[in-house]
């Protein structure tokens, strides 16, 4: 336990700097710009939204904090550690940052424990019967006592999506990249997944949302970035936000979606 | 019993020259027909369990970042896809054969390291799994990215991907396929009798060329085993497929 906390925590990382520094972040697909100079920080323990409409970058955006999409130029330091580094170990950034889809993306030949349990069996190598303890308790986090033996396609989209967040947490990040998780989810279930997430932020883990959820991003958030055509056009926390946005294009967006 | 049906084929064979039933009644053919099947049989599994392994194998290194690496397996897959599987039985042994070293077990022989059986199941099995390969591959290429990357995204390495989330999926979806391949496969072991293997065929055309009033009872046998022998296959591979259905996974 503590060996691991050694190589997670880079040595030259201070907690009391930010454990996500994003500076000046271009990205392209082909002749497609999707980041044209994004910067911003998330202090440990934070929660952050990201707004903004489609196709304006956000999700590349945090695909790129965990390196599953690379950038063209600027820096990404997560835990003081730069990830676009071409020598940067990717497993070790991915065991520090847990990332939830849009689509769940659960492993639909195992069972819901399976699925928890086989990231901490495999990269972390701990004993199962550990892991299956851990597990065990996850699932009864994010209250899906009785499922641990139905497969993915038993469950139901709300469901699923707490297991996958089970799963990141299993590994024990220090970071949860959430990208769109209730996009895909009925208004019933959307709420059963975002108590799990305020429980989670409330425990004091750093948060990084993609949401169109707007009531939670003004209930749960630190700060809010509203993003377009690939840069951040405004921010702020939420209390100064919604109600004091300066840029048309925000005030525009808001009026349609508040 | 035996000895009455026995009598009875003996007679049918007099009666009727064209249907002698050797194989029933002289223990010296029943037993070159039992040899014939275990041949038969042990080719048969070699080459399906290699044919799979190379398949398997195969696929994994077509997904490899090495551009060589990926070019290899394709020429591999080229070669041994568009060329006669019984040209190739016949390369391996006479070709390759004469360059592959000897021994000598009774200090007088020379003998290849590599049989003929054994140039059988090499040939076979990289014909086979040059499908395989394929196969497998349409299976991978059938998984979702996003999948993928969320065995990425918790830190799992390529090859843990690959044996732990990718080929489970795949191995589902290229089951029928496989399936197809594999019943063609068990097939094409009969063509081993251009290099000698004492498979099946072998020792039936060995018997109807000693005795050729057996021709007819021979050729039937040779249908009856094969649709036998690719039967159980295919119920095998049936009930294969069912234990691995997923629960509200797939159809």
């Amino acid at each position: 336990m503590s060996s691991r906390e050694a190589t997670m925590n880079g040595p030259d990382w201070d907690p009391s700097q930010p454990i996500v520094s994003i500076r000046d972040v271009y990205k392209s697909f082909g002749e497609l710009e999707v980041l044209r100079g994004v910067s911003f920080e998330v202090m440990k323990g934070e929660v952050v939204c990201i707004i903004g409409p489609s196709g304006s970058g956000k999700s590349t955006l945090i695909r790129c904090v965990n390196a599953l999409n690379s950038i063209d130029s600027g820096s990404i330091r997560v835990e003081g550690q730069e990830v676009h580094d071409p020598d940067l170990d990717k497993l070790e950034l991915r065991r520090k940052v847990g990332m939830v889809f849009q689509q769940y993306n659960l492993f639909p030949h195992k069972t819901a424990i399976e699925n928890v349990m086989m990231a901490p069996v495999l990269v972390l190598k701990e004993p199962k019967g550990e892991v299956e303890a851990r597990a065990r308790a996850l699932i009864r986090k994010v209250r899906l006592e009785g499922k641990e033996d139905s497969f993915p396609g038993e469950l139901s989209g709300g469901q699923q999506q707490r297991v996958a967040i089970a799963r990141s947490l299993a590994m024990r990040p220090d970071i949860m990249l959430f990208d769109e998780i209730t996009a895909a989810l009925d208004p019933e279930t959307v709420k059963e997944v975002l108590v799990t997430i305020r429980e989670l932020a409330e425990e004091g883990m750093t948060c990084i949302l993609v949401t169109h959820e707007m009531g939670f991003a003004r209930e749960l958030a630190n700060h809010i970035y509203f993003t377009d055509r690939g840069v951040i056009v405004e921010h702020g926390p939420p209390a100064t936000f919604f109600t004091e946005a300066k840029d048309p294009r925000t005030r525009e967006f808001l009026s349609q979606i508040l | 019993m035996i000895e009455s049906v026995q009598a009875w084929f003996r007679t049918l064979a007099d009666t009727h020259p064209k249907w002698n039933f050797i194989y029933l009644y002289d223990p010296v053919q029943t037993a070159r027909i039992g040899e014939g099947l275990w041949m038969t049989l042990q080719l048969s599994v070699a080459c399906v369990v290699f044919s799979v392994l190379i398949g398997v194998t195969g696929a994994w290194l077509q997904g490899s970042q090495h551009a060589a690496v990926r070019a290899f397996v394709q020429g591999y897959i080229q070669f041994f896809r568009n060329t006669p599987p019984l040209i190739q039985l016949l390369f391996f042994y006479f070709a390759l054969g004469q360059f592959t070293p000897t021994y000598s077990p009774d200090g007088w022989l020379e003998v290849p390291i590599i049989s003929n059986v054994g140039w059988a199941i090499i040939s076979l099995s990289f014909f086979a799994g040059a499908f395989n390969v394929e196969i497998f591959r349409a299976g991978i290429e059938a998984i979702p990215e996003s999948t993928r990357e969320a065995a990425d995204s918790l830190g799992m390495s390529r090859l843990q991907i690959y044996v732990y989330v990718v080929l489970p999926l795949a191995f589902r979806v290229s089951l029928p396929a496989l399936n197809n391949n594999l019943v063609n496969l068990v097939k094409t072991t009969t063509q081993a009798i251009v290099i000698a293997v004492p498979e099946l065929l072998y020792q039936l055309v060995s018997i109807y060329n000693d005795y050729s009033t057996a021709q007819n009872a021979c050729m039937l046998l040779m249908f009856v085993v094969y649709i036998t022998l690719v039967g159980v296959l295919v119920l095998g591979m049936n009930r294969w497929e069912r234990a691995l259905r997923i629960p509200g996974y797939g159809g």
